[in-house]
């Protein structure tokens, strides 16, 4: 079925307008996991990205992202790719506000492969105090480590950076 | 089977297996943030091998009943002589300072040898490895703090450590080995040759030892067999609790 009523801009917006899973107001494209939404005839074709290799979030993502096309009124052709491999410098501006709303502070910028970045203290996300210490380099969901605030004591996840 | 494909297998076992046994010390670690740590550590390797084992399927192309070789296939439904990983991954845990070592003496193989497979000239692999050695880095830097907390720690966790890293040493020139099946691959680009990793692992292993105040093990014989699918006992019980639910209920889905 070909519809002329939704436009590669509008259909490119609904896609990246798709929620994430697990991480609250943030939308894939805040995210940059989206790499392109194309139409073939029919067929939407919509190139996505891991975050992580083992991300359990990715095929939820990938049918919430074939459901958004389909009510479209196109076929949902989604591909997943690998290469180049995601980097937490993806997330955009909004992004990065967005998850500072939510309480998770955005990720400093990627280290450089094989360099061993100088770690300062990261923000919190709710007083924007730098006492803060690492808790756990791990976090609720595999792009997060837990940390706490010592300036208003509330424990926070800052993403980490990929 | 075509060289591609058990190298690619070989690469696959060694991240499932590793997670398999990582997964068996999830709410038996010492503390609620290491489970969650060792599981991340482990949904990582899964991902890694996930992928590994979806392009061996491709590569081996159909089969005898037309079906292509999934990922499920390879977790699922080969037995022990089949299964490739170096031994070092599928020991038994052990202590705490078991696990981290074994963790350790693997990450700061893997970071090396996924960041030489980055420029492997088979494009699937490279950009599995692209993913691989971010997420390594980030292992290694969890296992190598342990290592340093336990072993500049208190006595008993000092002796524990030691201990850990004496016993696994024998395993640890398996790592490093190359048979017929890679050699090709090697001098063809696809596969990274693991002796040229040799280097960076020892020094980051020495480094780490040494701000650990642990000794370094002298290099005896070493055990090795495990990527020819000579594996020790325990792993038939790994494999056993890993694939019991796939093979009682065939075919069953979420």
């Amino acid at each position: 079925m070909v519809t002329d009523t939704v436009d590669l801009d509008t259909l490119d917006r609904l896609v990246r307008d798709v929620d994430d899973p697990e991480l609250p107001h943030v939308t894939i494209g805040d995210l940059g996991i989206v790499r392109s939404v194309d139409v073939d005839g029919d067929r939407a074709v919509v190139v996505l990205t891991p975050t992580y290799s083992g991300c359990p979030a990715t095929e939820q993502i990938r049918d919430d992202v074939a459901d958004a096309v389909t009510d479209a009124g196109f076929v949902a052709d989604i591909r997943v790719t690998l290469s180049p491999a995601w980097s937490t410098d993806w997330i955009t501006e909004r992004g990065r506000t967005r998850l500072r709303q939510a309480g998770i502070t955005p990720p400093p910028p990627a280290p450089e492969p094989g360099v061993v970045p100088v770690e300062f203290p990261v923000a919190c996300p709710r007083c924007g105090s730098r006492r803060t210490r690492l808790v756990s380099q791990f976090g609720a969901t595999a792009c997060k480590a837990s940390h706490v605030c010592t300036s208003c004591t509330e424990p926070f996840e800052a993403f980490k950076a990929l | 089977m075509a060289p591609l494909v058990t190298y690619t297998l070989r690469q696959g076992d060694r991240a499932l297996v590793l997670a398999q046994r990582l997964l068996e010390v999830v709410t038996h670690a010492p503390e609620i943030e290491e489970d969650m740590a060792l599981s991340n550590l482990a949904l990582d390797l899964i991902g890694q091998a996930r992928a590994l084992y979806t392009y061996a399927g491709e590569v081996e192309g159909p089969t005898a009943d037309g079906s292509v070789r999934d990922e499920d296939h390879y977790a699922y439904w080969r037995d022990q002589h089949e299964f490739v990983n170096p031994l070092l991954v599928e020991l038994p845990n052990g202590d705490f300072a078991q696990v981290i070592g074994r963790q350790f003496l693997h990450d700061a193989y893997a970071l090396p040898y996924w960041q030489a497979m980055t420029s492997s000239t088979d494009a699937t692999l490279s950009a599995v490895a692209g993913k691989a050695v971010k997420e390594t880095a980030y292992h290694l830097r969890h296992s190598h703090s342990w290592v340093v907390r336990l072993g500049d720690g208190t006595e008993e966790s000092h002796t524990r450590m030691q201990d850990a890293i004496d016993e696994l040493w024998r395993y640890t020139g398996e790592l490093f080995e190359s048979d017929e099946i890679e050699h090709e691959l090697i001098a063809a680009g696809v596969a990274a040759d693991p002796a040229g990793v040799r280097e960076q692992w020892h020094s980051t292993v020495e480094a780490t030892l040494a701000e650990a105040t642990l000794d370094l093990p002298d290099d005896g014989p070493m055990q090795s067999g495990g990527r020819a699918g000579r594996h020790g006992e325990s792993f038939s019980y790994l494999l056993g609790e890993m694939q019991v639910v796939a093979r009682a209920h065939p075919g069953a889905t979420w």
